[in-house]
């Protein structure tokens, strides 16, 4: 969506095919105010239309019409304001919505939030060129998503499953590992039966350093090839945050829907996104929601979000692995808030996890993925994987519970099953959570977790059906015998 | 470029000048509102096509003569100028057979029919009618010619499922004597009964979905809504054309609820609104349903659901008009003499277009940015839910009952959304974070959940459940409310310092909530649960308390009750099949009656 792509593009991004006026040419804008231009007097104006604004002396600038009128039209402008004279400004009206180059060509390349290289390479001619707004999947064609990812994590695989075409968001918290944990599913993550498989990375006003750790995991793992990085990094323009995820998206699309391709996107940090929709609506004077973020927020973020899923007759998918942080680690904070409501379950850190030196810190009790019980069973995981997940996260919840309790009147006040939980709750958090850096395959997590049930009483695992212990006893007793033998 | 441009906005200035005599131009556009000028005669609520591509709007403001709109569409690439064209008055929903089994969009549009116009993603200014066009129905007439009909009467029926005969009435405002009418195979526009004065009656007629469809009379609440879940059945049940407030935070299991009571609920007739919520799971519910059975019935279940659908990313003043557009469909199936159950899912992403409209606006906002008239909306929208006689003859009785989710910032429910629903819905089932977490579903809080319908359902529980369901009911919640005051004992003293008739208490306490209140949605024997069923396990419950709490005051040890056996025999009986029922019941009953001394 380079200047060069813009005066590439061609009828495919007029929308629609309605009659959009040709480009207009306006010899000065009326005001400017922090990132947007104000434009008098303008005729045939689109809204979302696309504006380059050339200065005096200064590299042209991009802009999107947010607010159409006859009398006043409203620009957003993506790059710094700085130095921006409005009346002495050039505006140029496009005619077009704003269009990114998509293709396979893009994978193993590096670009800014606009879709610019910035690996030095000249610009992609691509397949084509995708307006970003993109549209909603029409539900009707969407296929319920059931496969499922391992991700090598034992809480994740486990716990909370990740399938695709699911949106499942990291909760992470100032210094907490949320972008390592990203990168280590990343890694991890490939398409059992060798399909085709993509990874998408957009760094929303991440700082070099977490970009650096990133990309170089990344290399290390030999992922790039099969990769396409979108960063924009702290320094780099507010409102350039607002189109990067967009940008990303309409790529991901593309790979997924006409290449067939299994894409994973990760998101970081989407609290840097939230924070420039704040930005931009105090810049135009929106009556604040909560918090001061606007009171379209959700929709805002629902649209970037809902572009996960799966559709019917095709074969490709787009996962979405959005990480934020919670400020001050609030999840009522209205940034996980509203994620949670649009996301399909939430992984959550911990901060005391973290503290303790566990990795991954990933707390189970809060954390969820709605989408489990559609990737796990018989045929896709294991059979018994819902009641041994179940009978787990109970006893983990008791244990957490005899926790507090314990600290009030003493273990020795507890009860006796009480007690058990506890214990098992240590052993939970540092054998089955806290796996270290090594990925575990599911088969590994599953017996890990069966370990961890086999030493408390049969009658404390309620969640446990008769036919699924015996099944168990069974097997763990040919296993036993076997390795007698061996 | 520079002159080509100006030339093209010369032009431009030209047409645009020229259509402002005569016809209404675009002259902003913003977000969802559209603003377009001369524009008279414009009326609140007129129905209006916005732009080239002619999507749909609604006016919301007069002023002069300028009209601004909400477009029910993605207005990016609108432009000023673009031609408005007014229709002749509010949304209006086409209702008739073939209803049954559609997913429609926020305005009624069947999303299938605008796949095939605008392929797997949706691109604005598609036109599909609600109801197929084409499709051949066979009309039975069940009046003769020379009646005199009015609104409300049935004048005929048409099978539009296997299980259920759609009546086709005459329309609220029309009234004469019939002259002719006819069975045989009709489309839906298609005249099956003529009046003296020449008026047609159509198979379909159309409804302003933002009026309530009128009944004859209101009728008193007596049979409850069962909806095969035991917490709500068995403590907070609601009746037959009351209303439910679900509010939850993220993860308590609203859509879970939601979705159960569509598949499990007693009722003719579901309406699922999908307002605001996920793609994904709007893709379960149409994969899951037509292979699922109707619990009652034994038919698909797709074939009683009808199926409202504006998800998060679609536009957001069409997630405005979903809500109604669910419930005229829900009240013409109540007008036809069914029992309707609509399901809302959330009533916040509706609030929350409000609010964003509301801003567009510039209205000045009350609570939290939402607008001043949000309680007074949603009561209005609550209080179309009843039971009634319908209108005409023969007399009919339907009911429609309304469940709504609300999905409260950071699980706050002192939020305007929630407050508003509470003051007006008949029953609050609060869902509670902390039991999500305990993966205790129903998350339903039992002390923080009320129904106004309890007293008024009794008789019928009482009768069909068990004899003694309003002393079991009332029971079970003092020992709830006792535990609850029991463990915050035993959080500050250690439960090891409790005597035995406490310990006794939280043990079957925790039967109680683990065994009767918790219940899998996924699990193929406990999914839904009967009512017998429902009084049987708490009964069995409670009679352990009573038992065991007779032995200790007979001086037996707690430790020596097998109250270990009580508990397997009752986990063993909720997930029983129904061959294993009998000897299943037999085992608990041992059990229990083992405890007494």
């Amino acid at each position: 969506m380079c200047l060069s792509a813009l005066d590439r593009a061609g009828a495919r991004t007029r929308v629609g095919g309605t009659m959009m006026p040709l480009p207009r040419v306006h010899p000065g804008a009326a005001a400017a105010a922090g990132p947007l231009v104000f434009l008098r007097a303008s005729r045939k104006v689109a809204l979302g239309e696309w504006v380059i604004l050339r200065a005096p002396g200064q590299a042209p600038r991009r802009g999107q019409v947010v607010d159409a009128a006859e009398d006043m039209t409203v620009i957003q402008v993506l790059e710094e304001t700085a130095g921006l004279a409005p009346t002495l400004t050039e505006l140029t009206l496009t005619g077009e919505v704003p269009a990114v180059t998509v293709g396979r060509e893009l994978l193993g390349r590096a670009f800014d939030g606009l879709g610019r290289p910035l690996d030095g390479l000249p610009d992609p001619v691509g397949d084509a060129l995708a307006p970003l707004t993109g549209r909603a999947m029409n539900p009707s064609r969407r296929v319920s998503p059931y496969a499922f990812i391992e991700t090598g994590l034992s809480a994740i695989d486990g716990l909370n499953t990740l399938v695709r075409g699911q949106k499942l968001p990291l909760f992470s918290g100032p210094g907490l590992p949320g972008l390592e944990i990203a990168a280590q599913i990343v890694e991890g993550a490939r398409a059992p039966r060798g399909e085709p498989f993509a990874v998408i990375f957009v760094g929303l006003g991440i700082t070099a350093r977490e970009r650096d750790a990133f990309v170089r995991r990344l290399e290390a793992s030999g992922a790039m090839e099969r990769t396409i990085l979108y960063l924009n990094e702290a320094r780099d323009p507010t409102i350039e945050r607002l189109l990067a995820p967009r940008v990303a998206l309409t790529a991901a699309e593309h790979l997924a829907f006409e290449h067939a391709t299994h894409v994973l996107v990760v998101m970081a940090d989407l609290t840097h996104y939230c924070e420039a929709l704040r930005e931009i609506g105090a810049a135009r004077e929106e009556i604040p929601g909560r918090r001061g973020y606007p009171g379209y927020m959700y929709t805002d973020l629902a649209a970037i979000l809902e572009r996960a899923g799966v559709l019917a007759g095709r074969e490709g998918s787009v996962t979405q692995i959005p990480v934020l942080t919670m400020p001050d680690d609030d999840i009522t904070h209205p940034i996980p808030d509203l994620t949670g409501y649009i996301a399909e379950g939430q992984l959550v850190l911990s901060r005391e996890l973290h503290r303790r030196g566990l990795f991954p810190p990933l707390d189970v009790l809060p954390s969820l993925s709605r989408l489990m019980n559609a990737g796990i069973g018989a045929g896709k995981t294991v059979p018994e994987h819902r009641e041994w997940a179940d009978q787990l996260y109970a006893l983990y919840a008791r244990g957490r519970e005899a926790r507090l309790m314990a600290a009030i009147v003493g273990e020795g006040g507890l009860h006796d099953a009480d007690r058990r939980a506890l214990g098992f709750a240590e052993r939970f958090e540092k054998e089955f959570v806290a796996q270290g850096r090594d990925g575990r395959a599911l088969a590994q997590t599953i017996e890990s977790g069966w370990r961890l049930l086999e030493s408390m009483p049969r009658d404390d695992l309620v969640r446990i059906r008769e036919a699924t212990w015996k099944a168990r006893r069974a097997a763990a007793g040919a296993t036993v015998r076997a390795g007698g033998r061996a | 470029m520079s002159r080509a441009g100006s030339v093209s906005e010369a032009a431009a200035a030209v047409a645009t000048r020229g259509g402002e005599l005569t016809s209404p131009r675009l002259v902003r556009v913003a977000g969802a509102l559209a603003t377009a000028r001369p524009m008279p005669a414009a009326a609140l609520y007129q129905l209006v096509h916005v732009g080239a591509r002619r999507l749909l709007g609604e006016v919301v403001r007069v002023q002069g003569d300028t009209a601004t709109i909400q477009v029910y569409e993605d207005t990016t690439g609108l432009w000023t100028g673009e031609p408005v064209t007014a229709t002749g008055g509010p949304l209006r929903l086409e209702l008739g057979p073939g209803l049954l089994g559609s997913v429609l969009d926020g305005v009624g549009r069947p999303l299938a029919r605008i796949a095939e116009a605008t392929g797997d993603f949706i691109a604005p200014g598609a036109v599909a009618p609600t109801l197929d066009p084409q499709r051949r129905w066979t009309f039975e007439p069940t009046i003769q010619v020379g009646a005199t009909v009015s609104a409300g009467d049935v004048l005929g029926r048409v099978q539009e499922s296997p299980g259920l005969e759609h009546r086709v009435l005459v329309p609220p405002d029309t009234r004469g004597v019939i002259t002719r009418i006819e069975a045989g195979d009709f489309r839906v526009s298609d005249a099956v009964a003529h009046l003296e004065d020449g008026t047609a009656l159509a198979l379909s007629q159309r409804w302003p979905v933002r009026l309530a469809r009128p009944a004859a009379r209101r009728l008193p609440a007596e049979t409850p809504f069962v909806t095969g879940q035991r917490v709500l059945d068995f403590l907070f049940p609601v009746a037959e054309g009351g209303s439910v407030a679900v509010p939850g935070g993220f993860g308590t299991g609203k859509t879970v609820i939601e979705q159960t009571l569509a598949k499990y609920a007693w009722a003719d007739v579901i309406v699922f609104i999908g307002c605001g919520e996920r793609g994904n799971e709007m893709a379960e519910v149409l994969t899951e349903f037509p292979q699922l059975r109707d619990p009652r019935t034994g038919r698909s279940l797709l074939d009683r659901t009808v199926l409202v659908v504006n998800t998060s990313n679609m536009p957001v003043a069409a997630r405005e008009s979903s809500v109604y557009v669910g419930m005229t469909i829900a009240e013409y199936y109540r007008d036809m003499g069914y029992r309707v159950a609509l399901m809302a899912d959330s009533l916040s992403r509706w609030a929350e277009a409000l609010r964003e409209v509301s801003a567009r606006l510039q209205e000045m906002p009350g609570e939290e940015g939402y607008p001043t008239y949000l309680a007074n909306r949603l009561a209005s929208f609550y209080e179309r839910a009843g039971r009634v006689q319908a209108l005409g003859r023969p007399q009919r009785t339907g009911a429609l009952t309304v469940i709504g989710a609300v999905s409260p910032p950071g699980g706050d429910f002192s939020e305007p959304v929630t407050q508003a629903a509470l003051r007006v819905a008949g029953a609050l089932w609060a869902l509670d974070p902390e039991l999500a977490r305990q993966r205790h579903f129903p998350a339903v809080d039992w002390r923080l959940s009320y129904s106004l319908h309890a007293d008024a359902t009794e008789p019928w529980f009482r009768e069909h459940g068990g004899e003694a369901w309003p002393e079991v009911r009332r029971g079970a919640l003092e020992l709830l409310e006792r535990e609850a005051e029991l463990r915050e004992i035993a959080g500050l003293v250690g439960a090891e310092a409790l005597q035995d008739p406490e310990r006794l208490l939280l043990d079957v306490a925790r039967d109680l909530r683990e065994v009767v209140l918790a219940q899998s949605a996924f699990a193929p024997n406990d999914a839904f649960s009967t009512v017998t069923k429902t009084y049987l396990l708490a009964q069995l419950s409670m009679s352990t308390y009573q038992s065991a709490a007779r032995a200790l005051a007979a001086g037996i040890s707690l430790d020596t009750l097998n109250l270990a056996r009580v508990r397997r025999a009752l986990v063993a009986l909720k997930t029983a099949a129904p061959e294993e029922w009998d000897a299943g019941v037999a085992e608990a009953r041992a059990a229990v009656g083992e405890l007494t001394p």
